[in-house]
């Protein structure tokens, strides 16, 4: 048996650290540990509830904007507001080109270096390049030349000695399956994808001033002018523009991302059986349709899938999502056995971890900054699997067009998706389908526009003196990497108590009081191991999640191990 | 290595890339350093002998929005930046390696190119309880701080957290942040605040250095005069509005569509130094007031207790004429802040003798306590 560290894990937002035990080539336990704490809840005590998305959207700027809904939705929720429809879809279009944009980076910029090598890439042959990308995408950049140009300036770059941040990776490792003419498509690709997600997040420029961490919500609305004869506001002009980066959004995604991923699994079947973790899949649901606060309006729909049984969908009640801290740096008043809901959270640190430096943390005790968020007492996985198995299991038809089409592709059955592959393949999936829906939403806007509706905002209770002494609400998202959830209490006009429950505390949560793993932790267990001293198939597995650990703001995991801890890297 | 190897114009040569676009980056980064025209073959001169720059790029109490400000560059593009005029060699977000694979790549530049590389900071350093708060491989981010940042050419601090703790480090805060200044006093550091900073601020900081071998001019408080030299309120597209009177009333009325002035909405550009209106964000696409919402006053020093509440009118915004400077501004705004009411006193004094903890715990030895108990936000101005 031997303890793997991992400290830190890059390629992620925020700070997270991993020790396995692993013995006979597979890791037979797992603990995650979040290392940095910033008490974000603490901070907004005391403030004005106008003010709290400011400050709230902080908590995470990879997956911007989302922590700024889910506060709005939250206060909203609590003053009983209801957005105009122009504010909806405003909304929804700022947060979809997020989704859109956020898991493509995520795919070529955080992930993909677990599968593609890109030392091999030096050796590919341009042509046969051509011909694999011509084979499998429409997409106009495949050119012998186009190829050709990318590998020379990988060799440039190589030739200086200077790697960079491609130095010290795992090229080599008997675990990557790429040949070299797809290594170097995926790393051509990367470089095309660090162009393309500049220009299209200026979608978000367009609606919100600008990105990361756009300034234009308001509680009741957005800021945001519209006024078809004012150059100033947002115009049929500006629409037209956003129209034409949906359209360079869309065209990226079907042509590149979706055929990369898939011809990517291609070389990976085997994750398909890999990673599974706990089964238990829940959404909030999103992209309000119709009234907001009505699931039934959503896009995608709101439910949870148990047991990996896709042949019902349960409902989600909000009351039933509790903390506990029993193996987290924190302290309740009441002690730390039972969970609270997070109108009742307390966010008190109490640190019990070694004092720093330290070579290992002390796993049976508390070891995280991250609480343990629980669903009726259960463990849940979120993010784009979760939503594509709601979705599929809801009998959403676009989604189980989708799915069962990749299913197809690959040659594999529905139970292919509990898995590490599973989760690649369903953000990919889910990406294209709400790129699909951005032109939609953006007609919506355009009709309003024409007949003359330019409300954004509902102004009645800008004025603090309209609200009730005391007032509490939450405001629920989905945001790319997950279920988010803000919780707020008002009280004579101020903040009391505000709790973030983030995709990534779900995901990435400690031990419970009863002991049972977060999914990270369940997931690990089973990964192979070819080379335990650098565990490229550990970093498959964590990054299928998309970790974001400054969102699990929560999170701070030191762990004590035992004196045959290796840390590796 | 030969002479010339590996230099900027060769690298792009290599890929194609035409000397008309080269040249062109050149004079964008002489107009965002507000440099004559005449000096845009200076900086292609400079470009095209210099060898790719060591950075180390650390990530304490962030939440890596500067890290994704920095991927939105566009002239030159990240790729560029990243590929032909710096060497990233440690970035957690953006790095291929992990664990110790990654450190290993950190103490191999601290250790090849000892104060010839630079070191970028985002994010707060907590000093609360010696350093629990953010622990990377098991060491306290602090320590790595002064590691990498004491043997650095300079530092650049790029974002509020890392200018001066910022949100972790704002009322209420548990953990004690403060920004790089404090913790490596007397070092070179180059303080682009925001939140996240203008990364063509950070392009343009950079390149000065490559093009002249200096870093630009900077104010008292280490930010360079080139961005935050300037009143925001001076430059504002929406100027003429508060001079004439027209305001912004409610969210979606007949001034919010004709673009007038958002000061009685709670807009800080009349007590804000930067250039947002000027450079804008994402390819100069737009600015939080030109989109339709108030400036929240993020380059101001703690402007998260300063500035807030964002809604809440400026009384006596000083600082109307356009040859104040940021320092003189900085002082009457204190100034007048201390003097306001009571409650604000009571305000200013928390701070300040948190920040006299901050400044204890920082002469202390990493694992002391931290100076007595955590402040409360008790001593908070009342909502408005």
């Amino acid at each position: 048996m031997t303890r793997l560290v991992i400290d830190p894990i890059t390629r992620i937002e925020g700070h997270l650290r991993i020790e396995v035990e692993a013995s006979n080539g597979a890791v037979t336990d797992a603990w995650s540990a979040g290392t940095m704490f910033r008490g974000l809840e603490l901070v907004l005590r005391g403030r004005d509830p106008r003010d709290a998305w400011v400050f709230a959207q902080r908590a995470c700027g990879v997956c911007t904007t989302v922590h700024a809904l889910a506060s709005v939705r939250a206060v909203e929720n609590a003053l009983e507001l209801t957005i105009p429809a122009n504010a909806r879809i405003i909304r929804n279009l700022i947060a979809g080109i997020q989704f859109v944009q956020d898991h493509v980076i995520h795919f070529y910029h955080l992930h993909a270096l677990d599968w593609v090598d890109v030392v091999s890439a030096l050796s590919a042959d341009p042509a046969k390049t051509a011909d694999l990308a011509e084979s499998i995408s429409p997409y106009p950049d495949s050119s012998v030349s186009y190829f050709r140009a990318v590998r020379d300036r990988l060799e440039a770059f190589t030739a200086t000695g200077q790697l960079g941040p491609f130095a010290n990776g795992y090229w080599g490792h008997p675990a990557y399956r790429l040949t070299p003419e797809a290594n170097l498509l995926a790393v051509a690709h990367y470089l095309a994808a660090l162009e393309w997600q500049r220009n299209v997040i200026r979608i978000q420029a367009l609606l919100g001033g600008k990105n990361p961490h756009p300034q234009t919500y308001v509680v009741g609305g957005m800021a945001i002018g519209i006024d078809p004869n004012s150059p100033t506001a947002l115009t049929m002009r500006r629409l037209s523009e956003v129209a034409q980066l949906i359209d360079e959004a869309r065209t990226f995604v079907d042509q590149v991302y979706l055929p990369d991923v898939m011809a990517v699994a291609g070389f990976y079947k085997d994750w398909a059986g890999i990673g599974a973790g706990i089964g238990n899949y829940m959404s909030y649901g999103d992209f309000p349709l119709g009234d907001p606060t009505d699931p039934r309006t959503f896009y995608l729909p709101r439910g949870i899938v148990m047991g990996r049984d896709l042949g019902a969908v349960l409902p989600v009640d909000h009351a039933k999502v509790a903390e506990s801290v029993a193996h987290s740096w924190y302290a309740y008043s009441d002690g730390d056995a039972t969970p609270h809901h997070p109108w009742k959270g307390e966010t008190q640190p109490a640190y019990a971890g070694p004092p720093l430096p330290y070579e290992s943390l002390e796993w049976h005790d508390k070891y995280s900054w991250l609480k343990a968020p629980r669903y009726d007492g259960q463990p849940m996985e979120v993010g784009p699997l979760a939503r594509m198995l709601v979705a599929y299991a809801s009998g959403h038809p676009e989604v189980r067009e989708a799915v069962d089409d990749a299913l197809r592709a690959l040659g594999v059955g529905p139970e292919a998706l509990f898995s590490t592959l599973g989760r690649v393949a369903a953000r990919a999936i889910e990406t294209s389908l709400i790129a699909a829906r951005l032109e939609e939403w953006l007609c919506d806007l355009e009709a309003n526009l024409r007949t003359g509706d330019l409300a954004v905002a509902d102004a009645s209770r800008w004025d603090p003196s309209t609200w009730p002494a005391h007032a509490e609400g939450f405001g629920m998202v989905e945001a790319p990497r997950g279920s988010l959830g803000h919780w707020v209490v008002i009280d004579d006009q101020a903040i009391t108590n505000y709790q973030l429950v983030v995709p990534s505390t779900w995901n990435g949560s400690p031990r419970d009081a009863a002991g049972r793993r977060g999914a990270w932790e369940e997931a690990l267990v089973g990964t192979p191991l070819a080379d335990p001293q650098r565990p490229v198939e550990i970093l498959r597995t964590i990054h299928s999640f998309d970790p974001c650990l400054a969102c699990a703001v929560h999170v701070y995991d030191p762990l004590r191990g035992t004196s045959t801890t290796v840390t590796v890297g | 290595m030969e002479p010339g190897e590996g230099t900027l114009g060769r690298l792009l040569v290599a890929h194609h890339v035409s000397r008309r676009a080269f040249l062109r980056f050149c004079s964008a980064m002489a107009a965002a350093l507000a440099l004559p025209p005449m000096y845009a073959p200076r900086i292609a001169r400079a470009l095209d002998v210099a060898q790719r720059v060591p950075v180390i790029w650390l990530e304490g109490q962030d939440c890596a929005g500067n890290t994704e400000g920095f991927l939105r560059a566009s002239h030159p593009t990240v790729a560029d930046l990243v590929l032909e005029i710096l060497s990233v060699d440690y970035h957690e977000t953006l790095m291929a390696p992990a664990g110790t694979a990654a450190e290993r790549s950190r103490s191999d530049t601290v250790g090849a190119f000892p104060g010839a590389y630079i070191a970028v900071v985002e994010g707060g350093i907590p000093v609360a309880e010696g350093g629990v708060y953010c622990a990377i491989g098991g060491r306290s981010f602090r320590s790595i701080v002064e590691e990498v940042c004491g043997g650095a050419l300079a530092t650049i601090a790029v974002g509020t957290c890392a200018y001066d703790g910022g949100l972790p480090g704002a009322n209420g805060g548990p953990t004690e942040a403060v920004g790089v200044s404090a913790i490596v006093p007397g070092k070179t550091i180059i303080n682009l605040p925001g939140c996240p900073m203008n990364v063509q601020n950070l392009t343009a900081t950079i390149v000065h250095y490559l093009t002249f071998g200096t870093f630009p001019a900077v104010d008292s408080r280490g930010r360079p005069t080139f961005a935050y030299g300037q009143l925001l309120h001076d430059q504002c597209e929406r100027r003429a509005h508060f001079d004439a009177g027209e305001y912004v009333l409610g969210w979606g009325d007949e001034g919010h569509r004709k673009g007038w002035c958002l000061y009685k909405m709670g807009c800080k550009g009349p007590e804000t130094f930067a250039n947002c209106p000027t450079v804008r964000f994402n390819d100069r696409t737009s600015w939080p007031v030109k989109a339709g919402h108030g400036c929240v006053g993020c380059t101001m020093p703690r402007f998260w207790d300063q500035m807030s509440p964002f809604y809440r009118r400026l009384s006596n915004p000083p600082g109307f004429a356009v040859d104040v400077t940021a320092d003189e501004v900085g002082l009457a705004f204190v100034g007048a802040v201390t003097g306001l009411t009571v409650i604000h006193g009571a305000a200013s004094y928390a701070r300040a003798r948190r920040a006299r903890a901050s400044d204890e715990a920082i002469s202390r030895p990493a694992g002391g306590p931290a100076g007595g108990p955590p402040p409360s936000g008790d001593g908070r101005p009342e909502v408005a």
